[in-house]
């Protein structure tokens, strides 16, 4: 059913809107929605609309300035005749759980200042990280502006 | 020439900076994980500038627009996440200068 | 200000080839073959201001889908051949 839902929203907004459009998009949503049950369950429950204005007015400016912030870090060092780097792999623990906030937590650490994921194993993630200052505190330094914003948004 | 036209002119000469700033640091970065790293960040934001100059353009395209920024958003980091994990498996040795190594051959820990 | 646009894509898109011709490694070209895919996608959303045909969008979203199937089935790829 969630299958359904969001299959036919995304629909509408690729199509321009007329009732022929919307009878096809409802029989296409029914048959993704009967194939992908089998594989997946998109949950929804009672509050996600709470969820989505969370997501919209808490996370996204926050991710947007450390976005912003994190292309003037890269053109600073890239267009720097000596190039300064100082790279590292490490590890930094997480304490989420659910599937969707980690997976917004990869993203956030790969679209921020200097960093880089490559694995998410069960309660850590292993990050390669520009230009390594300390091998303490360095879960305050990446990931420690998301964690609690996702947390509060997706569980 | 009208507001919206000249701020998404704006925007989209922003955002062809940040294209060219990616493919700088393509050249000049001194491993492919350090490459990832200013590839994806600039290409992200410029896409994010440029897709969204053409939809303050021309505010027919507006929500299309918004659909573009958001399937880039989610696809662009998770691409170059797997690649990253896949070269170290594949075992490319990163640049002389790195430091710390706390990943150690993958498979353990 | 279309035409700086363009110039400053071009040089990108140029120094990313570059990159595909030199380097090392394969995981060096797929990477900057990842780059060069994401700055057309902007390129073809310009290109559908200029024309003012939305059908360019749908082929922008299309692209993006294609590229990241290929940085994904690629990198599987060389994961599994060490």
């Amino acid at each position: 059913m969630s299958v359904f839902i969001t299959a036919l929203v995304l629909w509408l907004l690729l199509t321009n809107f007329s009732y022929s459009e919307l009878i096809v998009g409802i029989l296409v949503s029914i048959a993704v929605a009967g194939v992908f049950k089998e594989y997946h369950g998109i949950k929804f429950d009672g509050k996600l609309p709470i969820r989505l204005v969370l997501y919209i007015f808490v996370y996204l400016p926050v991710f947007i300035v450390e976005m912003i912030k994190a292309n003037i870090d890269v053109a600073a060092r890239v267009l720097n005749p000596k190039l300064p780097l100082n790279p590292g792999f490490v590890k930094v623990k997480t304490a989420l759980k659910s599937p969707m906030a980690r997976l917004f937590l990869a993203n956030s650490i790969t679209l921020t200042p200097g960093t880089l994921t490559l694995e998410g194993k069960e309660d850590a993630f292993y990050i390669h990280w520009i230009d390594v200052k300390t091998l303490e505190k360095k879960e305050e330094a990446i990931s420690g502006r998301f964690e609690g914003i996702l947390k509060g948004v997706f569980e | 020439m009208s507001w919206n036209e000249m701020l998404g002119q704006i925007l989209m000469v922003v955002g062809g900076f940040f294209y060219f700033l990616g493919g700088l640091g393509m050249i000049r970065m001194p491993d492919v994980y350090n490459r990832l790293q200013a590839g994806t960040k600039a290409t992200t934001l410029g896409t994010f500038s440029t897709v969204l100059g053409v939809g303050i353009a021309y505010p027919p395209f507006l929500i299309k627009s918004l659909i573009i920024i958001a399937f880039v958003a989610l696809t662009n980091p998770v691409g170059s996440s797997v690649l990253a994990r896949a070269s170290y498996l594949a075992g490319v040795k990163p640049a002389p200068i790195t430091k710390v190594d706390e990943y150690k051959g993958g498979e353990s820990s | 200000m279309i035409t700086a646009f363009f110039v400053l894509v071009a040089a990108g898109v140029i120094l990313s080839f570059i990159r595909i011709l030199l380097g090392p490694t394969s995981s060096d070209r797929v990477a900057a073959l990842d780059t060069m895919n994401v700055m057309l996608i902007g390129t073809i959303t310009v290109i559908a201001l200029i024309l003012k045909r939305g059908i360019y969008l749908d082929i922008a979203l299309v692209y993006g889908l294609l590229s990241y199937l290929e940085t994904v089935v690629i990198s599987r790829y060389m994961e599994g051949r060490k």
